[in-house]
């Protein structure tokens, strides 16, 4: 007699990411859909549903791995200051008009 | 030793606002803390539902009868969010459900009390669920993440209640003058339960549930904060509460109030309240009855 327990990822948009919602338990796949629509559905509130035996996920939360405690900033473009360095080079190639567009940051860290 | 200096850093890191999960490692007495809440906190859900539960028949329309079972789900589905989260914690749900049923352990005291009139519908769902939305809307900070997460849902639901409940009691105050003493005749029994809800002040520096910030906020101000915003939303309506030493005293910014009458309280919630075992009965033989359903869906799928 199995009683897994269920993890319920939801999405409210298309597109948007699916979020961990919560979880439930039932013996199998068909009652733990039907839970995780009640408890995670029935307002309108996902336009989608992901329900996941629990025992299937593998979880890594080893700061070791995740949060190394050296400088990774290299891997970020917040890593990168070239304000002053652009505004040198600018005067050593005998400061042209600047050119629209040229200042404008590099995508942000999404990190 | 090692134990106590691990401990030592998990007691640290949740009082800095450090968060929990379920499969991480933790002290048996935070454990049994967590446990001890939440569970507490599903039976009250549970039993929360019996004194709506007797209104959906004698609801005045089809929209309000629609309204009531809709909350009356939404509250049984509170129970089942929460016990789920309680038995990843390490008691069984079943284990759960006899100690509720045999009276082991405790449910809110406002859920000890009758239902006389459509008018505690309004007060229930209006000022109960208000009461009660003030420390579930603390708990959404709480260390024990899983807890914290379900709270956001649950408070999201509850704000629909309380717009119910509102709506109900705006709808009798706008109605004839039997209607507007009903409403009044609810409040007037309902206060006293209200008023003791959130228990009697503790002592911040030993409460273990503060300290771990299982709970973000002490009694006395969660208290405060319902008076804060729900008095001058009763008064606005010609309703009467029903306490003549109740004034927020401008000088502390607090509410003064009569002592609530904290022997009622305990004698309430350890099973002696007016309706207490009639509704832990109801419970047990509603259990029984759908014994059935639970084997069918257990033995489907062995």
């Amino acid at each position: 007699m199995p009683d897994l327990v269920w993890e319920v990822f939801r999405q409210e948009a298309e597109g948007d990411p699916l979020v961990h919602g919560g979880s439930v338990r039932a013996p199998d796949e068909e009652l733990a859909m039907h839970y995780a629509r009640e408890f995670y559905g029935r307002r309108q509130e996902s336009i989608r549903l992901w329900v996941v035996p629990r025992e299937a996920i593998v979880e890594l939360d080893d700061p070791d791995l995740l949060q190394p405690p050296f400088d990774r900033s290299f891997k970020r473009p917040s890593g990168y200051l070239i304000k002053h360095k652009l505004e040198a080079a600018r005067e050593r190639a005998g400061a042209p008009a600047i050119v629209a567009g040229s200042t404008t940051p590099e995508p942000e860290d999404v990190g | 030793m090692i134990q106590t200096a691990q401990a030592e850093a998990f007691y640290a890191h949740v009082s800095t606002g450090g968060k929990v999960e379920a499969d991480d490692w933790m002290p048996d007495d935070y454990r049994a803390a967590v446990l001890k809440f939440v569970e507490m906190h599903a039976n009250s859900e549970l039993m929360g539902v019996l004194p709506e539960r007797d209104w959906i028949l004698r609801a005045p329309t089809l929209r309000r009868k629609l309204a009531l079972t809709s909350k009356i789900q939404d509250e049984v589905g509170h129970a089942q969010l929460l016990y789920r989260v309680a038995e990843d914690l390490g008691k069984p749900r079943e284990q759960m459900l006899q100690d509720l049923l045999a009276g082991k352990t405790k449910f809110h005291n406002v859920f000890h009390y009758p239902t006389r009139s459509w008018g505690d519908v309004g007060i229930i769902a209006w000022l109960v669920d208000a009461a009660a939305i003030v420390s579930q809307q603390a708990l959404r900070d709480s260390s024990y993440a899983p807890y914290a997460r379900t709270m956001k849902k649950i408070c999201w639901e509850e704000s629909v209640h309380i717009m119910h409940g509102r709506d109900v009691v705006l709808t009798l105050m706008t109605g004839t003058e039997s209607q507007r003493a009903m409403v009044q005749e609810a409040l007037d029994r309902w206060w006293g339960p209200l008023m003791q809800m959130h228990g009697p002040p503790t002592d911040p520096a030993k409460d273990k549930d503060l300290i771990w910030q299982i709970k973000s906020k002490g009694n006395e101000q969660l208290r405060q904060e319902f008076l804060g915003i729900y008095v001058p939303r009763i008064w606005e309506l010609g309703l009467t509460v029903p306490d003549p030493a109740l004034a927020h005293d401008d000088a502390t910014g607090r509410w003064q109030y009569t002592e609530p009458d904290w022997d009622e309280l305990r004698s309430v919630v350890t099973g002696h309240g007016p309706m207490s075992q009639e509704r832990l009965a109801f419970r047990r033989l509603h259990r029984e009855q759908t014994q059935w359903v639970r084997d069918a869906v257990l033995g489907v799928a062995a």
